[in-house]
């Protein structure tokens, strides 16, 4: 059974089971590495991806719950030559150690700044309470996120 | 994607250069030539470009970045035409494994040697004046991996896609010694897309051609599979009574002067505890594996691709040379997590689907369940206060098991879980006791304090109830914990500041400059009164006694009710001699502290009389975003002292600082690890 729904700004067909894991579509079929398999419990954040702009865990999510709608990854944030905001800022920051829990965080803080632009600090910390890093660089994306909402209302530049 | 040996040296072009620690003596013009090249360091293009050969692999502590900055300062190169090859068995440098917090002291010189050689032949051999571009060490490059992973790039190994590519998971057994006493897979090999159901021993794997197929198979043969499960653990707190009555020997670490404090009137005694606690990388371990033409690819995030070679090559009865592994990234590590034992597995379902790649997958529970753990520790410790408030007499004793059961090669490949679990076994390779100044349990069990009659005992325990080996510090986070935690207790008493009585102990000036500048920045003669629900502590360690110096304030509250800790800001001041890149260093040191604030606070595998009963991150759970500290690092550079690794040297000040923040803050003194609200009562 075929399933329709648009990626990163991109209409895509999939011919899966529709209970195969969204996680494994994006990863092994759709072949992006954003969303990362962490625990398939929906517990780390690791797999967070947006659907309709809200972060939701694609470890547990069927991929039919997808079918008409827009998901964005990581990848879909920007690239190098058009970076997001968050994106530069991790850079910048250098808000990680290992990296591997960053594209889920990005992404959960992707839709906090286009709901809030200018969190507080508890702001952005309780918005990622469900996204566990295990290497400690909490406090280096913590400001880092800072740093992209500054951007992002131009008091950056 | 890597690629083969031959195709590595033929794409390199006509004349490539090869540097190694001796020179280039072996570099000459290798189109088509099969060239041994495992000695190498440095490898100069005719454009320039040089690559550099790692042999130690990046852990996401930002080594690759570190190292590179040393070469382009060397050769004098921009930073940008310096390329990192990640370890290969196939042409990479042998040295080891990546642990220990010494991989830029060991690395660092041969690289920087390497380029050395490098330089010096490079006019004659391009006719071209070696180039002068500024030097980068000291300074804050950023990471070469970070934008790669910031747009979703292939950065880890399971981002590792190859043709054909099958999926494999295992399922263990519910405690480490259960037996299959029956199993029934007939329902499942014929399951869709179901390739194999293994079974050796008690090891058992399924292969699909989807991955959501392996794990259906696994989910449906998990019921299938009759385990006789012993009893033999010990049940929750008592693991300490246990490791004192636990089979062990009694190693002397140090003995000086006469050390019978019982016959004092000033006598002072406590007993601490550390739990066992986990690894809990945040991905569960991965390996891909191709068994093609007799050989034997893997691609693994081990620590060390040699000895896991030679390790599987034992195991799986295969020739050495016959093997190849290649480091891929995953998540953290921080020691010996399951990432050798994943690829030892997937080794094995591969040798039974030749020619196709199999990709492993461990889930979570696989993880948690499975993975060496970080060993308890039970630690007693006295001494004696002179009339000066001076510790005259330190007396400390230990209670562990092995700190490192990595499997090395073919004498410790019986560490591996197949190993144990096939059905002809490996023998369980001897407890194995990592000798000083690195230690296992008793690592920085020594005080860095001058005490005038010292003795330190070790109590290596040979009984193994679980899994255990190297987690990030090994005993150095017990050990700092108690001998930092004692200290507070004995200022305490000799109504002596913190930052005083520490001095008055010591004769080290980079220690001593380390608390003077901690002391001044943290303004700390501010700090609150006693028992007010908020506190400050400090604590202080040598990582090993021979590496980086760290002291450390944490500022916390308590809530006078729940008795949940908010920690609040942590500062640290750090002296890792010559700083290549302080904004790695300073990034290190914050993991670090959040890390062991989530150890300390949170952390601990109770085992009950079967198993462990860790399993996921409820039965687990770690610090959260809304939970952690801001953290403020200060560097001391000293460009006339060697380099030091500060990877694990934030772990045991942290625990300390802690618990002695929490002491002032309320007046309750937490002896066992973690400091969750019961230990409270």
């Amino acid at each position: 059974m075929s399933i329709r729904f648009t990626l990163n700004g991109k209409v895509v067909a999939v011919d899966v089971e529709p209970g195969t894991a969204l996680l494994e579509v994006l990863r092994n079929d759709l072949e992006l590495n954003g969303p990362k398999f962490g625990c398939g419990l929906a517990q780390c954040g690791a797999c967070a991806v947006l659907l309709d702009g809200v972060s939701i865990r694609s470890c547990v999510t069927p991929v039919s719950i997808a079918a008409g709608k827009h998901l964005t990854t990581v990848e879909g944030l920007g690239d190098e030559k058009k970076p997001h905001p968050l994106q530069s800022a991790f850079i910048a920051e250098q808000a990680m150690q290992c990296g591997y829990c960053a594209s889920g965080i990005m992404t959960t803080a992707a839709a906090l700044l286009t709901s809030n632009e200018s969190p507080t600090r508890d702001e952005i910390r309780n918005a990622l309470s469900g996204h566990l890093c295990r290497c400690g660089a909490q406090a280096r994306m913590i400001r880092a996120i800072e740093r992209a909402a500054l951007a992002m209302n131009g008091d950056d530049e | 994607m890597s690629v083969s040996r031959r195709e590595f040296i033929r794409s390199s072009g006509a004349v490539v250069v090869y540097f190694s620690l001796a020179g280039c003596e072996q570099s000459q013009d290798v189109a088509g030539k099969d060239v041994a090249i495992h000695d190498n360091r440095i490898r100069i293009n005719p454009d320039g470009s040089v690559e550099l050969f790692m042999g130690k692999v990046e852990l996401g502590q930002g080594i690759g970045t570190a190292l590179a900055q040393i070469a382009a300062d060397e050769l004098g190169v921009a930073f940008e035409q310096i390329r990192l090859l990640t370890v290969d068995t196939d042409f990479s440098p042998d040295e080891a494994y990546t642990f220990s917090s010494i991989s830029i002291q060991q690395s660092g010189p041969k690289v920087r040697a390497a380029a050395a050689k490098a330089r010096e032949y490079q006019q004659q051999l391009f006719g071209n004046q070696p180039a002068n571009e500024p030097g980068v060490v000291g300074k804050s490059i950023q990471r070469l991996d970070i934008p790669g992973k910031v747009f979703g790039d292939a950065s880890f190994i399971q981002d590792l896609r190859l043709d054909h590519m099958v999926h494999a998971r295992v399922l263990r057994p519910p405690a480490e010694r259960a037996v299959i006493q029956s199993m029934d897979s007939a329902p499942v090999v014929t399951m869709p897309g179901v390739l194999r159901v293994v079974r050796d021993g008690n090891f058992v794997g399924v292969i699909a051609e989807r991955e959501g197929q392996a794990r259906a198979a696994a989910t449906a043969l998990a019921p299938l599979i009759h385990w006789r499960l012993p009893e033999d653990l010990p049940d929750g707190d008592e693991v300490y009574n246990w490791l004192k009555t636990a089979n062990s020997r009694t190693e002397e670490i140090v003995a000086h002067g006469s050390v019978d404090v019982s016959e004092s009137d000033s006598y002072y005694q406590a007993t601490y505890r550390r739990p066992y606690q986990a690894h809990a990388s945040i991905s569960p371990s991965a390996a891909v594996a191709l068994f093609q033409d007799s050989k034997l690819t893997l691609w693994s995030h081990a620590q060390g691709m040699y000895p896991l070679r030679d390790a599987i090559a034992h195991t799986l009865g295969l020739s050495p040379g016959d093997v190849r592994c290649v480091h891929k990234e995953a998540s953290g590590c921080f020691g010996h997590n399951g990432a050798d034992d994943a690829a030892c597995d997937v080794a094995a379902l591969a040798l039974e689907m030749p020619g196709r790649p199999v990709r492993l997958q461990w889930e979570r529970d696989d993880e948690f369940l499975w993975e060496p753990l970080g060993p308890a520790m039970q630690i007693e410790t006295q001494a004696v206060l002179d009339t000066n408030g001076k510790i005259s007499s330190w007396q400390y004793d230990l209670w562990s098991c092995p700190h490192a059961s990595r499997p090395r090669g073919a004498d410790s490949a019986g560490h591996l879980i197949y190993a144990k679990h096939k059905k002809n076994p490996l023998p369980e390779p001897p407890p194995y006791s990592i000798p000083q100044p690195s230690g296992g349990s008793d690592r920085n069990s020594v005080p860095l304090y001058a005490f005038e009659n010292v003795q330190v005992n070790k109590h290596f325990v040979t009984d193994i109830p679980v899994r255990g080996s190297s987690l990030r510090g090994l005993g150095a986070y017990g050990n700092v914990f108690a001998i930092e935690s004692f200290m507070d207790e004995l200022a305490k008493t000799s109504a002596a500041d913190p930052f005083e009585f520490r001095r008055r102990h010591l004769d080290d000036a980079r220690a001593i400059e380390v608390l003077d500048r901690l002391q001044e920045i943290t303004k700390w003669q501010s700090r609150p009164q006693p028992g007010t629900g908020m506190g400050w502590g400090l604590a202080f360690a040598r990582f090993k006694n021979v590496s980086s110096y760290l002291g450390l304030v944490v500022q916390l509250r308590v809530n006078a009710y729940s008795k949940a800790v908010q920690l609040i800001k942590a500062t640290a001041v750090c002296d890792a001699g010559l700083v290549i890149n302080p904004d790695g260093l300073k990034a290190q040191i914050e993991g670090g502290i959040i890390q062991s604030s989530s150890w300390t606070l949170k952390e601990q595998v109770s085992l009950s009389n079967i198993a462990r009963e860790a399993r996921d991150w409820i039965s687990y759970p770690i610090l959260r975003f809304n939970e952690v500290p801001d953290v403020e690092v200060v560097l001391i550079n000293r460009p006339d002292e060697k380099s030091l690794g500060v990877g694990e040297t934030a772990q045991g000040p942290t625990a300390a600082a802690i618990a002695n923040a929490i002491f002032h803050a309320t007046g309750k003194r937490l002896r066992q690890l973690p400091f969750t609200p019961d230990r409270f009562e």
